[in-house]
C-alpha cells in the first residue's frame, strides 16, 4: 500500500515541466526509430504565425493562421500519416530561411520540398512558380502558358489557391492581368505585404 | 479486424481545408478558423494531440504502478510503443483505454527490470492467459468500441481499475469521487460491458480477488 502512495505528493504544477521534457524525449526517440512521419513547428513572421510541416523528404506544408493550424494538422494526419509530432529541430533550416526572407536578405529558398499534397496540373503549375523572379509578378494567363496549357487560366488560379507551400513556392507573385493582387491563401493583405516586401528589397 | 483497419486509410474529403480565404477584406489575420470546420473528423488525430490529451493521465497511472523513479521511463516506452501501432488503431477507438493498457504492460516490463517497488504489480498476472489476453488487448478493437459506449465515469473507472490496475482508492482520486463510488462505477461499467463485450467476465473475476485483499 505504501508504494501506491508515493505518487500522491508529486502531482502539481511541475507536472507540466515533466511532461514537456517527456514530450521532447518522445520526439527524439520517435525520430531515432523512424516513427516520425510528419514533424512540425510554428514560426512567428510579419504575416503572423506560420505552421511548417515536413516529412523525411522535405517541407510538405506551410500554413497561415487563417487556415487554422489544427485543421491543417488534421488534414495531414488523414492524407499523410497520423504519426505527427511537434519537433522544432527537423525544421531549423526552413525556419532560418524564412527569417532571412522576411528580413529581405533572401530572394530564393533552398530547401528540399515534398510536393505530395499536389498532383497533376496543379503540381505542374507549382513547379513553374519559382521561375517568376523575386520582386516581379506574372499574370494567371502567363503562368498557364509557362505550365504548358495556355487555356487553363482558371486552373492556375485553383492551383495557386491550393498551394500547400505558400511563401516558399511563390504563388503570391501571380496576380490578375489588370495588376490587382487577386486572392490568396493567407488573405489579400498578406499577399500585398509579400509583394511590397519583395519590391522594397 | 482487417476490414476495420482499412477504414483508417480512407481519406476524409475535406475540401474546405485547402481553399483560398477570398472574402475577408482587411482584418484577415484576425479571424482564426475561417476555413472549413474541423467538426466531423472520421480519422485519427495527429499523435501530438494524443500526447497532449492523455499524457498526464498516463503519467499518473505510471507513477502509481511503478513509482516516481521509473514512471518517466514507463511513460516514454508507452508513448513510443503507441506511436508505432497508432496508424492501425480504429478511428473510433477509446484512445485513453488503449494507452492505459499499453502503459500497464510497459510498467510490468519496467518493474521486472528494476524490481524496486513490488507493491501493486505483484498482483498482476505474469503472462496473459486465454481468459484474460492482455497483450492481445492492446489491439482489441471490440473492447475499445464497447468502452466508448459507457458513461464517462464508468468508462474511466473500468479503464483505471481493470486495465491500468489502479486500486480503487487511486481511481477515486483520479475521478474526484469516493472509493465506494469508484468501485460502484466500475461494477456498473463491467455489468454493461457484459452485454456488449464477451470477455468482460474474466477481468472481474480476477479483480474481485485482488480488491478483497486491498480492504482493511
Amino acid at each position: 500500500m505504501n508504494g501506491t502512495l508515493i505518487a500522491d505528493n508529486t502531482r502539481g504544477t511541475d507536472d507540466a515541466d515533466v511532461l514537456a521534457g517527456l514530450r521532447a524525449r518522445l520526439a527524439r526517440s520517435a525520430r531515432q526509430e523512424n516513427l516520425l512521419d510528419v514533424a512540425y513547428r510554428t514560426v512567428d513572421t510579419p504575416l503572423g504565425s506560420l505552421l511548417l510541416a515536413a516529412t523525411e523528404k522535405g517541407l510538405v506544408r506551410v500554413a497561415f493562421a487563417l487556415e487554422d493550424h489544427d485543421a491543417v494538422l488534421n488534414v495531414l494526419a488523414t492524407r499523410i500519416s497520423p504519426r505527427i509530432l511537434q519537433v522544432p529541430g527537423r525544421l531549423d533550416a526552413a525556419a532560418r530561411e524564412l527569417d532571412e526572407y522576411f528580413a529581405g536578405r533572401r530572394t530564393a529558398f533552398d530547401l528540399p520540398l515534398d510536393f505530395r499534397l499536389a498532383a497533376g496540373f496543379r503540381l505542374e503549375v507549382l513547379q513553374h512558380l519559382p521561375e517568376i523572379a523575386y520582386g516581379t509578378t506574372a499574370s494567371y494567363a502567363m503562368v498557364a502558358r509557362l505550365a504548358g496549357n495556355p487555356g487553363a487560366v482558371r486552373a492556375v488560379g485553383t492551383a495557386c489557391g491550393r498551394n500547400p507551400l505558400p511563401v516558399v513556392v511563390p504563388c503570391h507573385r501571380v496576380v490578375r492581368s489588370d495588376g490587382s493582387p487577386g486572392g490568396y491563401l493567407g488573405g489579400p493583405a498578406a499577399k500585398e505585404k509579400l509583394l511590397r516586401l519583395e519590391s522594397a528589397a | 479486424m482487417a476490414a476495420q483497419r482499412h477504414a483508417v486509410l480512407v481519406p476524409a474529403s475535406r475540401p474546405g481545408a485547402a481553399r483560398t480565404g477570398k472574402g475577408a477584406p482587411t482584418a484577415a489575420e484576425a479571424t482564426p478558423a475561417a476555413v472549413g470546420g474541423t467538426a466531423k473528423a472520421p480519422a485519427l488525430l495527429p499523435f501530438e494531440r494524443v500526447v497532449e490529451l492523455h499524457g498526464s493521465v498516463v503519467l499518473r497511472v505510471c507513477r502509481v504502478l511503478v513509482g516516481q523513479q521509473d514512471a518517466e521511463d514507463a511513460w516514454s516506452e508507452t508513448f513510443l510503443a503507441a506511436l508505432r501501432t497508432y496508424p492501425d488503431l480504429a478511428p473510433d477507438a477509446n484512445v485513453e483505454a488503449w494507452l492505459v493498457t499499453i502503459a500497464r504492460n510497459k510498467c510490468i516490463d519496467v518493474h521486472r527490470r528494476s524490481a524496486r517497488l513490488p507493491i501493486p504489480l505483484a498482483e498482476l498476472p505474469e503472462r496473459p492467459s486465454l481468459s484474460e489476453p492482455h497483450t492481445l488487448l492492446e489491439r482489441d478493437e471490440d473492447l475499445w468500441a464497447a468502452l466508448q459506449n459507457l458513461p464517462d465515469k464508468q468508462r474511466r473507472a473500468v479503464v483505471y481499475h481493470h486495465l491500468a490496475g489502479l486500486p480503487y482508492a487511486q481511481v477515486a482520486e483520479v475521478l474526484g469521487n469516493s472509493e465506494a463510488a469508484a468501485r460502484r462505477a466500475a461494477a456498473d461499467g463491467i455489468r454493461s460491458l457484459r452485454g456488449t463485450y464477451p470477455f468482460a467476465v474474466s477481468p472481474v473475476d480476477r479483480r474481485t480477488k485482488n480488491t478483497a485483499g486491498e480492504q482493511p
